[in-house]
């Protein structure tokens, strides 16, 4: 189960990066690619190793005042994302 | 074609570089011409660079360094560095020949993303009959392994042919063994030499079926763990044809050994004329070329395409294989169950029961002509 404290660490199989003609964030991996929309692309950001999942709530909470508690959102979208294998923690 | 088809046109979203046609090999199941060029029309370092930049600028973002064998080429790393700092994803598509661990050092160190080695089978007896050189196994193997100490993220492609159908369990063993990322099992595509030798390579459907089953019970074991398979099928055995390169001219540029741009890989046998990037810069291609517009839209589909609500799911098929087949480009793709010419897919998978001809062995001699085909049997 993911909680707040955990670091959560971008797969190394994967690149992320802000791609100007498309206007999105992409994951890059052999011979493929995902496009992030707006939110997954602001959470990918901010995984670096460093924020724990508790940080990527606040900073985003903060950046969006007007969207509500992004809590579940952020939760939900790791859950999904560490079933896909973008992501990892180490334990 | 009218401005709106044009509008709709995104970017060149995976740009495959064909450095050379040059290769230390001889698979039957070569996907290049038959006839290779001359290497002296070659695209120099620079004009590479600047087809990178150009596609770059319009929003490519995978590159795969291909050929023939692309380590063939001296400055690959040159290409590689500049492509990686343009913001490239890197892919390096090889058979392993020529690769050594020096070189992998260097080509990381160049900011290469990604090594993709083909084998020909699951042992050297299998692999180096198919790849017609001996030890080619023993240096693949080699290479894969060096390829996963240096932290890379590796992709496996096994050419899956009659020859080779029966070792799928082994082939995934030793996928398993090496430390794969991915897998890809994949059935000979029957472009340029692989055509010349379908009979030999197009698997009998029951071997697809055994295949497939045997596939799909090594993946219930892996519980998530290990290589990612991909077992993929020749569409012989369908009923409707693939969106070939996800539509004409939508996603994928190819640039030939000689500069030829081309909208996939084997699209250099259409009675068409292609640009050359030595001459047309990269937008004007992608953007205003006949040759790429001639299969956008659905404005050139014939019936049974032209009035079928599948037309926006697989684009009536691939273009090279319905010229391949029925001699017209414009046909729908015989593999669909709905074309007049249906019957020519049926009857190849016949004739593949018996093949008549001996297999060619793909020769790597310039300006090949048919009678020079050197026979060999397996
Ligand atoms: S398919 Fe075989 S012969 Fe053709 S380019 Fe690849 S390794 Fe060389
Ligand atoms: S008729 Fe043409 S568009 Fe319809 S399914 Fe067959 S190939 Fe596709």
């Amino acid at each position: 189960m993911i909680n707040s404290s955990l670091q959560p660490k971008l797969n190394p199989m994967f690149r992320l990066q802000w791609e100007q003609v498309q206007e999105c964030y992409v994951l890059l991996y052999p011979e493929g690619m995902v496009k992030l929309n707006g939110s997954a692309g602001e959470i990918m950001q901010l995984i670096d190793g460093n924020n724990k999942v508790v940080d990527i709530i606040n900073t985003l909470n903060d950046k969006f005042p007007d969207a509500g508690d992004l809590t579940e959102d952020i939760y939900e979208f790791l859950s999904a994302a560490g079933e896909k294998k973008w992501l990892y923690y180490e334990q | 074609m009218n401005n709106e088809t044009q509008t709709k046109v995104g970017p060149p979203l995976w740009l495959l570089a064909e450095l050379t046609y040059d290769c230390p090999l001889h698979c039957p199941y070569c996907s290049n011409p038959t006839d290779l060029g001359d290497t002296k029309d070659e695209l120099n370092t620079q004009q590479w660079l600047d087809v990178f930049t150009q596609a770059r600028a319009m929003g490519a973002v995978q590159l795969g360094f291909s050929g023939g064998e692309p380590l063939l080429r001296k400055d690959l790393e040159q290409m590689v560095k500049h492509s990686r700092e343009l913001g490239f994803y890197t892919n390096l598509i090889t058979s392993g020949i020529g690769l050594t661990e020096k070189r992998i050092a260097k080509l990381k160190v160049a900011g290469l993303d990604h090594i993709q080695i083909s084998f020909q089978g699951a042992d050297p007896e299998m692999n180096d009959i198919i790849a017609g050189r001996g030890n080619a196994f023993d240096q693949k193997f080699k290479m894969a392994q060096s390829v996963k100490e240096q932290g890379y993220p590796m992709v496996l492609n096994f050419v899956i042919s009659k020859q080779n159908i029966s070792q799928v369990e082994d082939i995934m063993r030793l996928s398993c063994l090496l430390k794969a990322d991915y897998v890809e099992l994949a059935t000979a595509q029957y472009y340029g030499w692989a055509f010349a030798n379908r009979d030999h390579l197009l698997p009998s459907q029951k071997q697809m079926v055994d295949a497939e089953k045997i596939v799909n019970e090594f993946r219930d074991k892996q519980n998530g763990k290990g290589p990612k398979f991909f077992f993929i099928t020749p569409d012989y055995f369908e009923d409707r044809p693939k969106a070939c390169m996800n539509g004409w001219g939508s996603t994928f540029l190819t640039i030939a050994p000689d500069g030829s741009a081309l909208p996939c890989h084997s699209a250099k046998m259409l009675p068409l004329k292609f640009p050359n990037v030595k001459n047309k810069s990269i937008s004007h291609i992608w953007q205003q070329d006949f040759a790429f517009n001639r299969f956008r839209g659905d404005s050139w589909m014939p019936e049974p395409c032209q009035s079928c609500d599948e037309k926006e799911k697989d684009f009536g098929g691939c273009r090279c294989q319905a010229f391949m087949m029925t001699g017209n480009m414009d046909a729908t793709d015989p593999v669909c169950s709905k074309s007049p010419d249906h019957h020519l897919v049926q009857e190849a998978i016949e004739l593949a029961k018996n093949p008549k001809e001996p297999i060619f062995e793909r020769v790597n001699q310039r300006n090949f002509k048919g009678e020079d085909i050197v026979r060999i049997k397996l």
